[in-house]
């Protein structure tokens, strides 16, 4: 029997006479014949643990990582660093093994920890409320599209052609199946097209989603669009990077009226795509229209402060199909992540890196214009990411970097022809003057 | 007594838990790089103190969870089997952590090669042709698999198809995800052996069906017996049977919804293959079809071709993407490893073995408390605190008593069909030892419900919490800790 | 279980008070008690129309939430902000905690409800 039943043979004996059967295949009387199994699945042989722990490692080693390679892509997945804390933490079983904290009893670490993360993303948003986590930043955008669409009852998103392709792309799935009219508006030298916003911006609009700083890693100017949305009766909703919420302005104080995001970024391994974690904060009126779990404060019976999951009658097990959305599981550990990342990072520590950000970004984008066979994209402020034009194929020019352990940055005629030669550098705190010469003297090799 | 500290109450000014290099690059100015206007002018008011502030706030945080490594878990329909440490170890190579999603396909090989061998493995157990591993968890699995079925159907040119059937004893998600994709929710209840009731829905079916989502083994734990008849109903009607994986842990190796005639199946990784449930997420919820649905399963697809594995995209029919990336590949590959372990001997003895363990409790505990559907039970089974709610103890004081007994509670008031629910999944992971201690536990706390029922109700005593007022925290909600407070 | 002799009822256990062609919904003591301690109401806006045996709002506990009908049809005209912030005014008050006061036009739909007496019959066979 497998290390991880314990039920030895006389075990089994006592339970079946005490169950009145004569075998374990008595139980399954009721499946029916023609459905049975005949003989054994074909999987592989079992392996036992020095044998998987070898074969894992590789198929792990058949993957190149950011640790043998510098990282210079981003694109909604960032190379910060995580401070040893955080993996000690969320290691810990006691918070790795649990589930849904149904019973506030015997919850609380989690419960408590979960209050704090909500809090965490109300300020770093300036939102009144947070849920306790989404699958993912572009879920977490679908399901404000989603949830603005039944607030207004309207059925029209516009979006910027700015944000995540990868969440437009969500957000087009999500909205087909639910009779959601998006319409995507265009970008002027990176930035949103206020003139096109404008046009399109009609009575039957629910929201417009912008993302800050976007795609192209350029920062947004907000107020006036924030002003221009609500003047026609939609919701403003806003992506952001919580990295870039250290240095600026909280959405809020622009007008958003849902905020979401990936938090990956806080903590979280790039983990080849996933978990990462959404989050999702939004007004003080729009609370209760909020999709996933939340968590709140109240008193137990000797009027101890306590947590509970709460405002539950918005959910599936509750109201079923009429509740705000299916959503069930979220992604805890990964929202666990953050908060721990934050509270290491605290006030000083996450403006510092957005600052270190910030700077060698800018370094590193002074740095490549210098080069011939680079000129710049666009002429707006940028964060920690930024675009530059190449003359080379960015395949090709990716493909010498990894030649050189670096991994270049994203290929954004990917997903804009218009931008062709267009090349997405990420700079994180981590990335070095050396590193960065060393990418520009590699890029210049080529070009 | 004291409240327990926030990490905002803890800490001062100046104190710090983070290490960060000097800038050694130029400084320019933050104003000029970004605009006077969009700066922040003071930072985020997150907590300020030191490393060892952190590793102790959170450290004893996590001693006041109940969880899987500390505690008995039989929480119903969630199956909280044991998560294997080695798995643990293997998802934290920096060959899987350390890659980013964007890298060139070459750079990535041995994740592409991880997630198809996974569809193949995972199609295998399910009877299904193909598996998308995309979807987060469960419920966004059920949403893919009903748009999947929408997409099928509007391709053949039956769009006006917009009724979703699904059981009383549902998961509250089956009928939540079918309105996301704007179907309408048809119910059918159960007949008294617990199962569909079949003349029932012979009587719903009709033409604007687009199919039956079904838990099976159900929601009391018991094996839809007439899952053949249901099969060719439905598809008799032109619609399509949906598989909510949710129960799978019951029948690994025994029975494949793909043989019982299921179209679409998604799977709770983090249930039936053993991943954590860290807490309330993340999950992973895999989609699997058969032949005729292929083309719709959400981009990309993993394919191979001269030993070579690379991300498909160009899928016409597709429904589209779900998720960002790939789905969350570190939960599968703590599935994957367990497979590996288990191979397809053990894991039909980790069905045969949940099935019964959750007999041997049942066929114990049914003198003292009501069985409402008196069978062999799959994995799961239903009690009912009928007969204690009439002395006064409810479900809920039954499960806030097993907290003092060092168990954590069964699922409560699901399903909703069955009054004072007591929804009870051992796994296949727990000793008889372990069961036969809560067996005595769930006995003596029958008995004080006779003699003493005050004394549950008080329920628990020995948890770092006695019960905690819910109706306050819904009526005037505190979601958020304010400074001022 | 309390009801009130002055007031009408429907089988979805609203009371209706009639004041011309204005009358006040709310739940009653029957419903109150029911679904336990109430935590939320939710309610429509002043304009907004509804037609017979329409949904116009939810009221809430922990664990439930029931939609709460207009039982002939009418224009909504005010709405008691006051449940919005004190909820518990359900369970404390029914018959004073007023939803929302409509404003209707054919007041001979009013005869399809219930008095006081049959009211309380009906109660009496639903437990």
């Amino acid at each position: 029997m497998s290390r991880y039943i314990p039920n030895t043979h006389t075990d089994i004996q006592e339970m079946l006479e005490k169950i009145g059967v004569s075998s374990i295949e008595d139980l399954f009387v009721d499946i029916p014949k023609e459905v049975r199994v005949n003989g054994n699945l074909d999987l592989p042989e079992p392996m036992w643990e020095a044998q998987l722990l070898a074969h894992m490692e590789g198929l792990a080693d058949k993957n190149e990582t950011i640790k043998q390679n510098t990282c210079f892509l981003g694109a909604g997945a960032y190379d910060h660093h995580i401070p040893s804390v955080v993996g000690h933490i969320v290691s810990r079983s006691e918070f790795y093994t649990s589930y849904t904290p149904y019973q506030p009893e015997v919850s609380q670490g989690t419960l408590q920890a979960m209050f704090e993360y909500q809090t965490m993303i109300c300020e770093l948003t300036g939102m009144h409320a947070a849920n306790a986590s989404m699958y993912d930043g572009a879920t977490a955008l679908a399901e404000a599209a989603k949830m603005a669409c039944t607030v207004k009852s309207k059925d029209r998103i516009l979006i910027s052609k700015a944000v995540h392709p990868q969440s437009r792309k969500v957000l087009e799935t999500y909205a087909r199946f639910n009779g959601i009219d998006v319409v995507e508006f265009g970008y002027r030298d990176g930035q949103v097209a206020m003139d096109e916003v404008e046009q399109m911006l009609s009575e039957d609009t629910a929201a417009v989603i912008v993302q800050m700083p976007n795609f192209f890693g350029i920062v947004e100017e907000l107020d006036e669009l924030g002003e221009l949305i609500h003047k026609k009766g939609a919701l403003f909703i806003v992506s952001v990077d919580p990295i870039s919420l250290s240095l600026l302005k909280p959405p809020a104080e622009y007008g958003a009226d849902i905020v979401v995001g990936e938090g990956q970024s806080l903590g979280n391994p790039l983990n080849f795509g996933g978990p990462y974690v959404g989050f999702f904060a939004t007004t003080k009126k729009l609370t209760r229209r909020m999709p996933g779990r939340i968590i709140g404060e109240t008193m137990d019976e000797d009027g101890r402060r306590g947590y509970v999951l709460t405002l539950q009658t918005r959910e599936q097990h509750i109201r079923r199909e009429k509740a705000t959305s299916n959503i069930c599981s979220n992604q805890s550990l990964n929202a666990l992540t953050a908060a721990v990342y934050m509270a290491v990072m605290g006030k000083e520590g996450l403006s510092e890196v957005g600052d270190l950000c910030l700077q060698k970004a800018h370094y590193a984008y002074d740095k490549l214009l210098q080069l011939d066979g680079v000129e710049p994209m666009f002429n707006a402020p940028f964060f920690k990411e930024f675009v530059v034009k190449v003359d080379r194929p960015v395949s090709e020019l990716n493909r010498h970097l990894l030649s050189s352990d670096i991994i270049g940055g994203y290929d954004l005629g990917r997903d804009y022809p218009e931008l062709e030669g267009g090349w997405l550098v990420a700079v994180t705190e981590k990335r070095t003057k050396e590193e960065i010469d060393m990418l520009a003297e590699k890029v210049g090799e080529l070009l | 007594m004291k409240n327990r500290p926030l990490i905002f109450e803890l800490g001062k000014k100046g104190r710090r838990a983070y290490s960060l290099p000097q800038c050694d690059v130029p400084r320019r100015n933050t104003k000029e790089l970004l605009g006077e206007n969009i700066i922040r002018e003071e930072g985020p008011d997150l907590p300020e103190v030191s490393e060892l502030d952190v590793v102790r706030h959170y450290t004893n945080l996590s001693k006041l969870n109940y969880s899987v490594d500390t505690q008995f878990y039989p929480l119903g329909s969630c199956t909280m089997k044991y998560n294997p440490k080695i798995n643990e170890d293997v998802a934290r190579l920096d060959g899987f952590t350390s890659v980013h999603p964007y890298q060139p396909e070459d750079t990535v090989q041995g994740a592409l090669e991880l997630l198809y061998a996974m569809d193949g493995m995972l199609s295998e157990i399910t009877g299904m042709d193909r598996v998308s591993l995309q979807p987060a968890a469960g419920a966004h699995g059920e949403l893919t698999g009903l748009m999947i079925i929408k997409a099928y159907h509007e391709n053949r040119g039956e769009g006006h198809r917009h009724k979703i059937i699904v059981p009383d004893s549902a998961h509250g998600t089956n009928p939540a995800s079918a309105m996301m994709v704007g179907y309408d929710v048809v119910e059918v209840k159960s007949d008294d052996r617990g199962c569909v009731d079949i003349d029932t829905l012979r009587d719903i079916v009709d033409n604007n069906v687009a199919g039956l989502m079904l838990t099976n083994p159900n929601t009391l734990g018991l094996f839809e017996e007439h899952i053949h008849e249901i099969s060719q109903i439905i598809h008799d009607a032109g619609g399509l049977l949906y598989y909510d994986g949710a129960n799978l842990n019951a029948i690994m190796g025994m029975a494949r919804p793909g043989d019982m005639g299921f179209d679409v199946v998604h799977l709770n990784i983090h249930k039936t293959f053993s991943t954590p449930h860290g807490g309330g997420g993340p999950g992973s919820g895999p989609v699997g079809v058969k032949q005729d649905l292929i083309p719709f399963l959400p981009v990309p697809m993993v394919e191979k071709e001269d030993n070579r594995y690379y991300f498909d995209y160009d899928r016409p029919l597709s429904i589209g993407k779900v998720k960002s990336f790939y789905g969350n590949f570190n939960v599968l590959v703590k599935a994957y490893a367990y497979i590996l372990s288990m191979g397809a001997k053990g894991l039909k003895e980790a069905s045969q073995n949940a099935v019964l363990n959750a007999n041997y409790l049942a066929s114990m505990l049914k003198k003292y408390y009501e069985l409402p559907y008196d069978r062999y039970c799959m994995h799961e089974f239903v009690l009912s605190a009928q007969p204690q709610k009439e002395k006064g103890v409810s479900a809920m004081d039954i499960a806030k008593g097993l907290i003092d007994y060092g168990f954590h509670p069964p699922t409560v008031y699901f399903p909703m069909i069955v009054r004072e629910a007591l929804m009870i999944e051992p796994t296949e992971t727990e000793s008889k030892e372990t069961l036969d201690r809560f067996i005595e536990a769930m006995i003596e706390l029958a008995k004080m419900a006779d003699e003493d029922p005050d004394k549950i109700k008080g329920a628990p005593h020995k948890a770092p919490m006695k019960r905690l007022d819910e109706t306050r925290a819904a009526r005037h909600p505190v979601l958020k800790w304010e400074r001022d407070s | 279980m309390e009801v009130r002799e002055d007031l009408k009822y429907s089988k979805d256990h609203e009371w209706i008070k009639i004041e011309g062609n204005k009358i006040y919904i709310g739940i009653t003591d029957y419903a109150q008690d029911s679904l336990g301690d109430v935590v939320f109401v939710e309610l429509p806006e002043v304009g907004e129309e509804f037609d017979a045996e329409e949904a116009f709002g939810v009221v809430e506990s922990v664990k439930a939430a029931s939609d709460v009908y207009v039982p002939i049809s009418g224009t909504v005209v005010e709405v008691n902000e006051e449940l919005e912030d004190m909820p518990e005014k359900v369970n404390e008050e029914p018959y004073e905690s007023w939803f929302i006061a409509m404003e209707i036009e054919d007041t001979s739909e009013l005869d399809s409800l219930m008095d006081w007496e049959a009211y309380r019959k009906f109660c009496e066979e639903e437990a």
